[in-house]
């Protein structure tokens, strides 16, 4: 039987596999009187077994992707498996006792987990967490449950999980992971976005996927449409195979715009820049004809990590990036982190919103040693390419003039000391705040660009968590209120002969293009894989259709009319 | 049965790596080897037991190793722990 889930549409394409669940099982265990003691302490050792056996392919894999440092841990973890002390007491205990494998193995543990944790030695708590674990892996294989470990997949899945972080996603081979729903999130959290930059469909805010969703069961995603089908019957296979074949001849007549430029028919022309999270992303830009980056996100330097990375190290990812546009302009952000974003060596107190508390420039401004360490990579790089610097958050013109003395000093301190730096680097800062969109003619003087963050500025604007699904419905794009701000933003740097761009999703929206292209918006950042299709659309526009369009729409009063006028005009 | 004394020389003593590295080599013996501790004993075979120590730098322990395979599993132990620059 063939069950639809649906779901928000994350990232464009049709993957059909088998479920990967990425989920924690149920580990409940129960105290039971055994009879055969010999039979259930055989069972024990199976286990044990059966968990080495796994653990030393687990080790053997990191010390290949991850370095021998990271396997070390499982080192410990074998060693753990492998203890006369753990080992022992477990199976007395199930002889003396009389219980059985899972009881007896839990109490042990237990005993050596709270012994660790009163330890006054971080070390030795952290231990705590290996015993946890090992003692984990041996219930399942008793229990005969299902641990996922996504560095263990070797055929193509889709993966069905609550929510993915950034590390669980950066831990998924492309390779084999063919798509991925979860229960929750939108499509500006960071799964989609990871999505949407690996290329890979993604249905996410589909709320009960992991708990309707078994091992093993086939099913369908349909990222466009924001549909999971289930076991889906022969004939509904047959027909996403033959639309799968459709997509990738699509795909195929976009490429040929590859190395055009972008151009409404009337011969405006507008640049289309791809958003980026690491060097590696580069391929992606090149192969979909990006004519710049226009959000370089250098967060991504700093995750799934144990400490800050160094200046050198921050430096050669950004020239990597600069010699790979080979002089074509990069917008970089500095560091974005806070908000939900966290990494494991800052720690930052919880906050009650943390969307609107201490993160981006706040935080660089007042923990200036990473602001300036990153500043300084930044400005040592400057000499391999275009580099445009860009600072995110900026509620005040106050904040703006801050972090550009910070850099001026930095500068100052890199040429005093013989080192050179690019002569005019534009400064420019993120617009995702109204206060400052509202500003923006103010800041237009001092600024040498804007880039609209719509993800920041539509959930700010209204009020609305990205994170929380039940007011998703508040993630407007085409309100009049949002199109207005972005409106002021454009008119403000053209009345200064600056230029302004967008790097938020809105800009590689469909909907929303031909209005930014009415409104005069200079550059579109969005995600690589979505340039060639912007490129194409905009090809059949006329700039003077659009900016009456986009006088027009102005005039609207709902998000779901402006929608609807666009859509007819362009039928048109 | 055979036994030694050693001074820990590691900055952090006997733990993580090595007191991975000590657990391991004792498990390629037959031979009962324990650890001693101030006035703790613990089976060197047992990471968990070894670690429960909290051995620091400057620490005093000795070894002790009883049963066929006595002599070469203390030498091993011996070697390790000056190789690793653990103890001496």
């Amino acid at each position: 039987m063939s069950t639809l889930i649906s779901g928000i549409a994350a990232s464009n394409g049709i993957a059909i596999a088998k479920a990967y669940r990425l989920t924690e099982p149920d580990l409940t265990i129960e105290k039971r009187s055994i009879e055969d003691v010999q039979a259930e302490i055989s069972r024990f050792k199976e286990a044990i077994q059966k968990s080495t056996v796994e653990l030393e392919v687990i080790r053997e894999n990191a010390e290949k992707d991850l370095g021998a440092d990271k396997a070390a841990i499982f080192d410990a973890h074998l060693l753990v498996l492998a203890d006369p002390e753990l080992i022992n007491p477990i199976s007395d205990k199930i002889q003396s006792d009389k219980v059985n494998a899972e009881f007896s193995l839990n109490e042990t543990a237990s005993m050596f987990i709270t012994m660790f944790e009163q330890m006054d030695n971080e070390y030795m708590k952290e231990r705590a967490a290996d015993i946890r674990d090992v003692t984990k892996r041996v219930l399942s294989h008793l229990l005969g449950v299902h641990i996922p470990n996504p560095s263990m997949i070797a055929e193509e899945v889709i993966i069905i999980a609550e929510d993915l972080t950034p590390s669980d996603t950066a831990q998924l081979n492309p390779v084999y992971v063919k798509g991925f729903t979860t229960d929750i999130g939108g499509r500006t959290s960071h799964s989609a976005i990871m999505a949407r930059s690996l290329e890979i469909p993604a249905v996410v805010g589909a709320k009960s996927v992991t708990s309707s969703i078994e091992n093993g069961d086939l099913i369908i995603i349909d990222g466009a449409k924001g549909e999971v089908h289930v076991n889906p019957t022969p004939e509904l296979v047959k027909r996403y195979e033959d639309e799968q074949v459709a997509y990738a001849k699509q795909k195929a007549e976009w490429a040929k715009l590859v190395n055009e430029q972008t151009v409404t028919k009337d011969g405006h022309h507008v640049e289309l820049a791809a958003n980026i999270g690491t060097p590696k992303d580069l391929d992606g830009v090149h192969q979909n004809g990006g004519e710049g980056i226009g959000l370089y996100r250098t967060e991504f330097l700093y995750m799934g990590r144990n400490d800050f990375p160094s200046e050198d190290e921050q430096f050669e990812a950004y020239k990597a990036v600069l010699e790979g546009m080979s002089g074509k302009p990069v917008v970089v952000r500095t560091l974005d982190i806070g908000g939900d974003k966290e990494l494991p060596y800052l720690e930052l107190p919880k906050e009650m919103n943390p969307f609107l508390g201490y993160r981006a420039i706040r935080l660089c401004l007042n923990e200036q040693e990473i602001f300036r360490t990153q500043l300084r990579a930044l400005l040592r790089a400057s000499i391999y390419g275009d580099l445009k610097i860009m600072f995110p958050m900026i509620a005040t013109l106050a904040e703006f003039r801050e972090a550009k003395a910070v850099m001026a000093e930095v500068r100052q301190e890199l040429l005093d000391g013989g080192v050179q730096v690019a002569e005019n680097i534009e400064v420019g800062i993120m617009v995702e705040i109204p206060s400052t969109a509202v500003m923006a003619d103010v800041f237009a003087k001092e600024v040498d660009f804007f880039s609209i963050g719509t993800n920041d500025l539509i959930q700010y604007t209204m009020a609305a968590d990205r994170m929380n699904e039940r007011v998703s419905y508040l993630y407007q794009p085409y309100n009049p209120a949002i199109l207005r701000l972005v409106k002021m933003v454009i008119d403000a740097a053209h009345k200064e002969g600056k230029w302004a761009g967008m790097c938020g999703e809105m800009a590689g929206d469909e909907v929303a293009i031909p209005i930014l292209i009415g409104l005069g918006l200079d550059e579109f950042s969005m995600s690589a894989t979505s340039i060639l299709k912007a490129r194409s659309l905009i090809s059949q526009l006329s700039l003077e259709d659009m900016k009456k369009l986009s006088q027009d729409v102005l005039e609207l009063d709902t998000n779901d009319n402006v929608k609807e006028a666009v859509v007819n005009a362009l039928k048109r | 049965m055979v036994e030694k004394t050693f001074t820990v020389t590691a900055e952090t003593g006997i733990h993580a790596r090595p007191a991975t590295l000590l657990v391991q080599a004792a498990g390629k013996f037959d031979s009962e080897i324990n650890l001693a501790y101030k006035e703790k004993k613990v089976n060197l075979k047992s990471i968990m037991g070894v670690m429960s120590l909290g051995i620091g730098k400057d620490a005093e322990i000795t070894i002790s190793a009883e049963g066929s395979d006595e002599n070469d599993a203390l030498n091993t132990l011996t070697e390790t722990l000056n190789r690793e620059g653990l103890a001496e």
